[in-house]
């Protein structure tokens, strides 16, 4: 377990003091991955390297298994970061060893004897698939192969962790892919607890547990990934979710002003979100069939996965009589669904499609 | 040509090259630790010690501020000390050395400073010492600038060794000097530059060749 206290973090600066973390507390569990997304200059980075402590908090605790890193000398933080690995967005191979003297490289700094250095470095090179490329140096392997260099690097001191610092930011969505699923599998597998740092939310809704949310220092939001995704509390949590959630709507109501009110001829529109089972059921065949006076009609929709959850969105237009749209809309609420109001607006058939 | 003076370029030959490559291994002995020192020790780097990082810069500044042919001269007792006489090829190798150190300090310097500060960070996560990233990432990653630079190096002796003439040092250079130029010898003259660009070409090539295969980028 990884738990950061009351995290603070100050650099000195030319131009004064920078604070990068103000009172950061995170609790990680055993076996999680857990996500850490902030935008550029949050303080990701800095937060992920407390952990290791190659930043030294300015105050506060970093505790792994209940020993206190903040209180430990060089030496011993040298033993410990041992069993924490870590990959990077540049991946930090070393230019002038092949891929197996990368992967060798930790165990040849404990000293260990190059038989052993052999027995561990293969089956390394297998789990990431470059059993191929060992005599290879970096410069001829793709940004996914150096990725999985990195990672068998980082895996072989037998690390509990693995902290991944945009470890696919410098990668296609296509590899991005690969090397999340290769890191969701050493998590299963070897029952690696992996933290994650990233600025995308796709990685965090493929592959993380829980998620914290970083803005300038400071923990704005954090929870199960499927709870943020569905009630996000924060503006800035928002943003990263709409990023990935195009809702786009038909252009006759698209650039049209919403009103809180009912407006005459107008459709309210509503914003539905299922998850789990409730994904697979026909709730609108339903509302149709309870509130048989209205117009129902769909004009978004989108279905996908957080974690093998299915998870549909919806946006939907009511129109009819304001009172029948009421019931329709209460009828809904009671569903097992989220609904959320947009607002009434009036369709535009003059716009260009 | 005589053939006593074919020998005489022979023999100069010997003693530039001698000059030059104990003078050479020696500076680069204290010259490549030199280096690595001047930059783990600055701000923000794996030896952080400012004040020392500070003192060295300052001598390194200081020896290589002092042209060549003064320092020869300036340091003709302490050559006596480390050697026993003040003049001859020997004598000679005491300024070569000195004056190579701080440029190999500041060459290596320039060589470790190119290496990515993300590969220290990454062996420091793997729980590497100091000296281990020293030995196990700094040099390994730099050595085929070091080479490039020391190749560098190597040219610019044997151009100094050009001088040790004025302390009896022998050498191609000082040949050049004493037959080429006052007793006017255009034909001896003529051989030493020839011999100067034909040695100075060799060592750029073998150096270029040595750092090309150590470049694995
Ligand atoms: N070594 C450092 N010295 C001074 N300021 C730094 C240092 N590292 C990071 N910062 C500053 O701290 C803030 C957070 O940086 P960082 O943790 O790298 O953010 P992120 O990884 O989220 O982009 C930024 O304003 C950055 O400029
Ligand atoms: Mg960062």
């Amino acid at each position: 377990m990884i738990k950061l206290s009351h995290i603070k973090k100050i650099y000195e600066t030319s131009s004064g003091p920078l604070q990068a973390l103000k009172d950061v507390s995170l609790t990680i569990d055993r076996g999680e991955i857990y996500g850490i997304i902030g935008l550029s200059g949050a303080g990701k980075s800095t937060l992920v390297r407390c952990i290791n402590m190659l930043e030294r908090p300015t105050e506060g605790t970093v505790e792994i298994d209940g020993q206190d890193l903040t209180k430990m000398n060089e030496k011993q933080l040298r033993a410990v970061r041992k069993k924490i690995g870590m990959i990077f967005q540049q991946f930090n191979l070393l230019s002038s060893s092949t891929v197996y003297e990368n992967v060798a490289f930790p165990l040849k700094l404990a000293g260990t004897d190059k038989k052993t250095i052999r027995e561990k470095v293969m089956p390394l090179l297998k789990l990431v698939g470059l059993e191929q490329k060992a005599q290879q140096y970096p410069a001829q392997l793709s940004g996914g192969q150096k990725q999985r260099v990195g990672i068998a690097r980082a895996l072989a001191s037998g690390p509990s962790i693995l902290l991944c610092d945009e470890a696919t930011s410098a990668l296609d969505p296509q590899t991005t892919q690969a090397i999340l699923n290769l890191i969701k599998k050493i998590n299963r597998e070897l029952q690696i607890t992996v933290v994650i740092i990233t600025h995308e939310m796709k990685v965090i809704k493929d592959i993380c547990t829980k998620v914290a949310v970083i803005d300038h220092g400071v923990i704005a939001e954090k929870g199960p990934v499927i709870d943020v995704f569905i009630n996000p509390q924060q503006a800035i949590t928002r943003e990263f979710i709409s990023v990935l959630l195009s809702d786009e709507l038909p252009s006759a109501f698209r650039q049209q002003p919403v009103s809180k009110e009912p407006i005459e001829g107008g459709h309210l529109l509503l914003r539905l979100t299922f998850i789990g089972e409730s994904a697979d059921e026909p709730v609108i065949m339903q509302l149709i069939k309870n509130a048989p006076d209205i117009d129902a009609s769909i004009l978004f929709g989108d279905l996908d996965q957080i974690q093998a959850i299915p998870y549909g969105r919806m946006i939907i237009g009511l129109k009819g009589s304001a009172e029948k749209v009421e019931m329709a809309r209460k009828w809904l609420e009671k569903q097992e669904l989220k609904v959320e109001v947009i607002g009434y607006v009036r369709r535009n058939d003059t716009a260009l499609v | 040509m005589s053939e006593e003076m074919i020998l005489r370029l022979f023999e100069a030959l010997g003693q530039t090259i001698y000059m030059v490559s104990v003078s050479m291994v020696i500076a680069a002995l204290i010259g490549i630790p030199l280096g690595v020192l001047l930059v783990t020790t600055a701000k923000g780097q794996i030896l952080e010690c400012v004040a020392f990082n500070r003192v060295l810069a300052g001598i390194v500044n200081a020896v290589r501020s002092v042209p060549f042919i003064i320092l020869l001269v300036a340091i003709i007792p302490f050559t006596r000390i480390i050697v026993g006489t003040s003049i001859g090829t020997t004598a000679a190798m005491v300024p070569l050395t000195l004056a190579a150190i701080p440029f190999i300090g500041r060459q290596v310097e320039n060589s470790i400073k190119e290496v990515p500060y993300g590969l220290i960070e990454a062996a420091q996560s793997l729980g590497a010492t100091p000296l281990q990233i020293i030995r196990h990432v700094l040099l390994p990653e730099a050595l085929s600038s070091i080479v490039s630079q020391l190749t560098t190096v190597i040219i610019g002796l044997i151009g100094a060794s050009a001088m040790a003439g004025t302390i009896g040092g022998g050498g191609i250079g000082d040949l050049a000097i004493r037959y080429g130029y006052q007793r006017f010898r255009p034909d001896i003259m003529l051989a030493t530059v020839v011999i100067l660009i034909v040695v100075v070409q060799l060592v750029q090539f073998i150096g270029n060749r040595i750092a090309m295969r150590l470049n694995k980028k």
